[in-house]
């Protein structure tokens, strides 16, 4: 089936002449329509101008031009800006925007050839760990548990859209956005490679700011080696973000090669946390042996303030969110609910268009912001910030990446860790500190736990050196050999 | 510290979000139960430790002051809940 070939696999099938870009393309839209009205992994399917790409991409390859992804067809996370193709951000609020310009992202991905089949579902403003958070409904995980196939299970977030689409073959790769665990924990919940590459890796420019010192674009695909020819599409240097590192794009394709053999990997031992499924702790350090069998040097290290990280987020996160979605004032773009005067449009605006956890972060942020306790709040947690970059500084001072879980948990059913928002917050406890530090960090599928579903383990490397990320994260994908599939896939 | 009602409300107005007189007390409960889950930051030694604002590590890079986008209105415009010409339009705010 050409919905289950890899993209590096899709690549050559095009250029040899095996297929046109336009099958491979409506194989996808064709998997979309039968799964996607089960699934809610789109938002917006945009099928006559994913035709048009695909068609565009045909007359290239048979000009002999080929890029990097012609004819290539991808999921773009909703928070992407899309010109002409509504952007929701899962908010009511931008239930009517359609951008007119494009992310720097996208633009690149576009520019290199991809085929966009449409959004993808997300948490609200990216702030979930669920997906249930969507203003446009839940998203099912493509995967079951073999016990109980009747349960719904949540395909992580907030980038749960992107993780369930590239899972159940509804596009061969997507994009997502990872602020404290976004792209790396739906990609541990659904079997799938997801990279969160160093801040200023790639551009935030056109993607709708969350927490603006955290957020970072990156790739979901299925295997390494995908993720890594579309992380090279999406990133470099871009003016419109004075955060984008300038900084030439290495070929981090030819880096999942290099193998691990000499690399002295660093194995954190904050966390292994109290009450860790066993199951999780066992892949871990099943990871261990097998990254030492591949001839890696295995250390143990320490990142003292791990168990801050969460905390330290819960401050930064929600205050940058405040400010960044003042913007939302039912006026230039957007949702507008009229009231009386300026103001009461402003608060009937904000009150019917932001969803409860989107509330509740924004007021969270704008009370560690307010007057009196700045201090206590937030300028004590960019202060624990500075430790736990410190930390990480350190322990790459002794080793060239750090093995780790990504999440405490495999996916769990739609319904559960609801109650409590800090149950759910507890997802990201071991995602979050490297959006804190900026540094690179990838989610691989290494096993799955006693219902069947998949667990990941997560590679963290130095800043701005994915290439090693890629490596690690090569030979621990070659030694699990995950080869599981979701109960719902196409053609399945 | 912990939240009470007027502060909720404080909050509320200040981040210009409409809240009803019966969410008050359920919003109360949840700030206070993530605001209680974070003071375990206060048992971090932070003095002498500079704050990190940011995680790119880099100088704010300088640009030519010059106009270099716009002239567009319809595109800034295309997505006005309510425009009049070249205008956004909201209610009235001086008698």
């Amino acid at each position: 089936m050409l919905t289950d070939l890899t993209i590096a696999a899709a690549r050559d099938g095009l250029r040899a002449k095996d297929f046109s870009a336009v099958d491979l393309t409506m194989a996808h839209l064709h998997a979309i329509e039968a799964l996607n009205p089960r699934l809610n992994a789109f938002i917006t399917v945009s099928h006559a101008k994913a035709v048009d790409q695909a068609r565009a991409a045909d007359v290239a390859l048979a000009a002999g031009e080929q890029r990097a992804l012609t004819g290539i067809p991808l999921a773009i996370k909703d928070l992407f800006c899309t010109e002409g193709v509504r952007t929701t951000a899962g908010s009511k609020m931008l239930s009517p925007f359609v951008p007119p310009y494009e992310s720097t992202v996208t633009a690149k991905l576009l520019h290199d050839g991809a085929v966009f089949l449409g959004k993808a579902n997300l948490d609200e403003f990216a702030m979930g760990s669920s997906n249930m958070t969507s203003a446009y409904g839940p998203v099912e995980n493509p995967w079951k548990r073999r016990q109980d196939d009747t349960a719904v299970l949540v395909p992580g977030g907030s980038s749960g859209g992107s993780a369930a689409a590239v899972s159940a073959r509804l596009a061969m790769g997507a994009t997502g956005t990872d602020t404290g665990g976004s792209i790396r924990q739906p990609a541990s919940f659904c079997g799938l490679v997801g990279v969160k590459p160093t801040y200023g890796r790639c551009s935030r420019w056109g993607v709708v700011a969350f927490a603006s010192s955290l957020d970072h674009p990156g790739p979901f695909a299925r295997t390494v080696q995908d993720s890594a020819i579309l992380l090279r599409s999406m990133a470099g240097h871009d003016p419109k973000d004075s955060t984008s590192a300038n900084l030439p794009v290495p070929d981090f394709e030819a880096a999942c090669r290099r193998g691990v053999k000499g690399l002295r990997i660093g194995i954190p031992r904050e966390y292994r946390s109290d009450g860790m499924p066993v199951e999780i702790d066992a892949l871990w350090q099943q990871g261990i042996d097998w990254l030492r069998a591949a001839g890696a040097e295995i250390v143990d290290v320490s990142l003292p303030h791990t168990k801050y990280g969460l905390a330290t987020y819960y401050i930064v996160a929600p205050a940058e969110a405040s400010s960044n979605l003042a913007r939302y004032d039912g006026v230039r773009f957007g949702a507008r609910e009229n009231g009386g005067d300026l103001r009461d449009l402003y608060e009937r605006t904000r009150a019917e268009g932001f969803g409860p956890e989107v509330r509740r972060r924004i007021l969270i942020g704008t009370y560690v912001l307010s007057a009196g306790y700045y201090d206590a709040y937030y300028l004590r947690a960019q202060k624990i910030r500075a430790l736990i970059l410190k930390d990480f500084t350190d322990a790459f001072g002794r080793v060239d990446a750090l093995l780790a879980p990504t999440a405490p948990s495999a996916a769990f059913a739609q319904g559960e860790n609801m109650d409590d928002p800090i149950q759910m917050y507890l997802n990201d406890l071991f995602t979050v500190p490297a959006n804190l530090a900026g540094v690179p960090a990838a989610s691989v599928p290494a096993g799955l736990d006693a219902n069947g579903l998949p667990l990941g383990l997560q590679v963290i490397g130095k800043p701005f050196d994915e290439e090693t990320v890629f490596a690690v994260s090569t030979a621990i994908e070659q030694a699990a050999r995950f080869t599981a599939l979701p109960s719902l896939r196409a053609g399945g | 510290m912990s939240l009470d009602h007027a502060t909720v409300r404080r909050i509320a107005s200040l981040a210009r979000i409409r809240v009803e007189d019966h969410e008050v007390e359920p919003l109360c409960h949840e700030l206070n139960g993530i605001l209680g889950w974070i003071e375990q930051l206060n048992e971090v030694d932070i003095s002498e430790i500079a704050p990190l604002t940011g995680a790119a590590n880099m100088a704010a890079p300088l640009r030519e002051d010059v106009v270099t986008d716009g002239g567009y209105p319809e595109k800034v415009l295309a997505n006005a809940p309510e425009r009049i010409g070249d205008f956004y339009v909201v209610p009235k705010v001086v008698e």
